[in-house]
């Protein structure tokens, strides 16, 4: 199995008190996690890649501690998530696609018995590539006031033999959420979706 | 407090190697910015000392909360470095006061002893603007390894009647350095420059 050799972390946390409307009397909390590590399938075509998935396992839960304890350190109080990844110029697509396991599997072995899919998207490029994370609620994936994104970037990340990969948490719906829809008060199911 | 802040972003970014050579222990820069209200968006106002005052209430707390993203005591932080983005209806005067005249007491009260100027920019903007704040050591402005600058960049700020204002903190200089010059551990730190 290739070994995971990161150059660098990085993690953003946003604390939203307004936005032209009513303060809330508790902040809204997005938080990024961030990776770079080598891509260890860089620059050829290897067939049978999904080995590397085991090995991000423990990798992903360690992003996703680490991303809780900037957020507050409190599990219970994530409401939205998403992922994504960003592969350098040398790699495929497809190594994107390895972080959807052990992505989804980082964030539901922290947060409990969380029920909805993670929302993910993944993209080619080159370094300062900006991806826009989509977020949406960690128990009901219809949840209308929690459908969000969260942009996520390094200046200087992925170069062509890198894999970008990210984690995103929130602690609530967006600061004025009004467009109606599902509540969260109102998920019922336990299907993920409503 | 004066500032109407809108947001608060921490951005932290820990650097384990650069191109394959460990770097140990990681550097850490860790960046909090806030975006607040201009209170004299679109006019023009000869006394500005609200928003100095703002700029000495946002020392103290941009340094606690890039403190708080380092994990460092504030005696352990070696570089610092401090910068604004005005909104199009601001002006670049605006960012001058809210940086130069207050910020650095507070702030440098929560980092020991930090005589040396505190390096800064400063630009006038839209949403999304790139701000590189620069960055020197804290005890000795001469410090060759310590010369950096920080990108942060928040996606939906600043809008025209906003200012976006960064304070950054760092637990070391570059990655490898090794273009010689007065060192860390060289430093007097007597008169902020050697």
């Amino acid at each position: 199995m290739p070994e995971i050799a990161v150059r660098k972390y990085a993690v953003t946390v946003e604390e939203i008190f307004h936005e032209g409307g009513p303060a809330a009397a508790v902040p809204l909390k997005r938080g990024a996690a961030l990776a770079v590590i080598a891509n260890p399938y860089a620059g050829r075509y290897v067939e049978d890649i999904q080995g590397f998935m085991d090995d991000l396992k423990p990798f992903g839960l360690a992003m996703a501690q680490r991303l809780l304890a900037a957020m507050g350190g409190d599990a219970q109080a994530i409401q939205g998530y998403g992922k994504g990844a960003i592969v350098g110029a040398a790699g495929e697509l497809e190594h994107g696609a390895l972080w959807h396991v052990p992505g989804g599997y980082a964030m539901r072995e922290l947060l409990g018995d969380a029920k909805a899919i993670v929302p993910s998207t993944k993209k080619v490029g080159g370094p300062g590539t900006r991806l826009d994370i989509p977020v949406t609620h960690v128990n009901a994936s219809y949840v209308r006031s929690h459908f969000d994104s969260f942009e996520i970037g390094i200046t200087d990340a992925p170069r062509a033999d890198e894999l970008l990969f990210a984690l995103v948490m929130t602690t609530g719906p967006r600061i004025h959420a009004r467009v109606g829809g599902l509540k969260a008060s109102e998920i019922k199911g336990e299907d993920g979706l409503r | 407090m004066k500032a109407r802040i809108r947001k608060i972003v921490t951005v932290l970014d820990e650097t384990h190697s650069e191109l394959g050579r460990p770097v140990s222990p990681p550097i850490k820069r860790a960046a909090a910015v806030a975006v607040i209200a201009n209170p004299f968006a679109g006019q023009y106002q000869d006394d500005l000392s609200e928003l100095i005052d703002i700029g000495e209430e946002l020392g103290d707390l941009l340094g606690r909360h890039a403190l708080a993203a380092l994990g460092i005591a504030g005696d352990a932080v070696q570089g610092y470095g401090k910068a604004a983005a005005v909104g199009e209806d601001g002006e670049l005067e605006h960012a001058a006061a809210i940086l130069h005249p207050k910020l650095g007491a507070p702030l440098r009260k929560l980092l020991g002893k930090a005589p040396a100027l505190i390096p800064s920019s400063k630009k006038r903007g839209s949403l999304g603007v790139v701000l590189d704040v620069p960055l020197g050591h804290k005890a000795a402005a001469y410090v060759r390894s310590h010369f950096d600058g920080m990108e942060v960049r928040i996606p939906d700020a600043p809008r025209a009647g906003e200012i976006v204002v960064a304070v950054a903190l760092t637990s070391g200089g570059r990655p490898l350095p090794r273009v010689g010059g007065l060192t860390h551990a060289e430093a007097k730190g007597e008169d902020g420059l050697r």
